[in-house]
């Protein structure tokens, strides 16, 4: 028995939708996996009650809202709360999508560059537009840090202009391989489980215990890293959009 | 392999998928594979589009007005207790007062009464000691009186007695002056 820890990984069409060029454009298990993601958001943020003692699935709606709300509140000030919508779309969809890909047998849609990369791109350009939008030329500030001394400003501005530029391939990188590796290491060793007792017989089945239990402590590592990278990406997010919202630091 | 359309290596996707064998599925590392990129950047934005809307049009204002409300019930029943305690603070210090003010009065008319009791206590006092006065001063006169018919009943005795006294000795009865003077002489010694 061969361990296959990328297999996860794969795109697996399950219907043609259209074609752009010569781009056939699927929707894939990975589509599915968006939709599901949406569905359950949509659910857990409607489809709850709304009494004024919540219970627990409405608790949990609620905790979402003023997680994230304090979240922006406390890193891009209360200006901060025009781009809610979007901050909780990333943090849910993200957090959910994670957390449904710990369960065996799913797929975790961070776990592809492109998918990461696009929120990477839309939040760097949200952040582009809306602050040469809102401070225009004024928004280059950011750029020059002030209290600098003047010689070794332009290294420091070459320095803050490549990191801002760099900002879309780290924030998306670390989601993607974080769920990679942590998925890739999940499979490995679930895979030795089932190695050991395939070869060894009972001796295997009783050394697979080890594994059994790396296992499962893994899985509730995944467990945080889900909502970690999540929150990571979301006030990494407020932070950009604080350099919008207020440029000169 | 990666300029293929989708539809003829799903297949080959779905076998690999049952025998987990890497040779299955193509080779290549599937984040990798730019072939499967305009797919899922096609649903990702289609799904990121639809959650942002539904994020922004029904659930944040329906889960923010649900939290709001919730803040103002709570507000509104704090400020209520708040008015409500003010209340009983104000209706607690009314009943002080009027307790006060009860027992500076059932004081008062204690005293009064008293003063009144004591007044009417030293009067009848005085009316008795004035009676028994009275009383006291017709005994001694009285006594004085019965005192002064003695006396004067003794004087007689005794100028009967001397007067017969010497006319037993001398045979000769006095002379009834002489004898009341010499009487009156010793009683009055």
């Amino acid at each position: 028995m061969k361990i296959d820890p990328i297999h996860q990984f794969n795109i697996e069409p399950l219907f043609t939708i259209g074609h752009i060029g010569n781009q056939t454009i699927a929707f894939t298990n990975s589509s599915l996996y968006m939709f599901i993601a949406v569905a359950v958001i949509s659910i857990l943020m409607i489809g709850t009650g709304r009494q004024l003692v919540p219970g627990r699935m409405q608790s949990v709606a609620e905790i979402s809202y003023e997680f994230v709300a304090s979240t922006i509140r406390s890193t891009a000030g209360s200006e901060g709360m025009k781009f809610f919508p979007l901050i909780f779309s990333l943090f849910m969809l993200i957090c959910v999508s994670n957390l449904i890909g710990i369960i065996p047998y799913t797929f975790t849609i961070s776990s592809h560059i492109i998918v990461t990369a696009t929120l990477a791109l839309l939040v760097f350009f949200t952040v582009l537009i809306y602050g040469l939008y809102k401070n225009g030329l004024k928004f280059f500030k950011i750029f020059v840090p002030s209290g600098v001394p003047i010689y070794i400003l332009p290294l420091v501005m070459f320095i803050e202009i490549l990191s801002f530029f760099l900002r879309p391939v780290s924030h998306s990188v670390r989601l993607f391989a974080n769920m990679l590796a942590g998925h890739i290491a999940l499979k490995v060793f679930a895979g030795f489980v089932a190695m050991l007792g395939a070869s060894l017989g009972a001796l295997g089945w009783a050394g697979g215990m080890l594994p059994l239990a790396l296992t499962v402590a893994l899985t509730a590592l995944e467990l945080l890293v889900a909502f970690l990278q999540a929150y990571v990406f979301a006030i990494l997010t407020c932070i950009y959009l604080n350099d919008a919202i207020h440029p000169g630091h | 392999m990666a300029e293929k359309s989708h539809g003829t290596p799903a297949k080959g996707h779905e076998t690999g998928a049952h025998t987990e064998a890497p040779g299955g599925h193509g080779g290549g590392f599937p984040p990798f594979e730019s072939s499967t990129y305009a797919s899922q950047l096609v649903s990702l934005v289609i799904a990121f589009v639809a959650l942002y809307l539904i994020v922004s049009r029904i659930a944040l204002p329906r889960v923010g007005g649900v939290i709001d409300a919730r803040a103002n019930a709570i507000e509104g029943d704090l400020s209520a207790a708040q008015k409500l305690r003010d209340e009983s603070d104000a209706a607690l210090k009314a009943y002080e007062t009027d307790l006060a003010s009860a027992r500076s009065r059932a004081q008062a008319i204690g005293n009064e009464t008293r003063e009144k009791l004591n007044a009417a206590s030293e009067a009848e006092r005085k009316t008795l000691e004035d009676q028994l006065n009275a009383k006291l001063a017709t005994a001694e006169k009285q006594i004085a009186a019965t005192r002064e018919t003695a006396m004067s009943n003794v004087r007689g005795i005794a100028a009967d007695a001397a007067s017969a006294i010497v006319q037993r000795l001398t045979g000769v009865l006095p002379d009834g002056n002489t004898v009341n003077s010499a009487v009156d002489a010793s009683l009055k010694g």
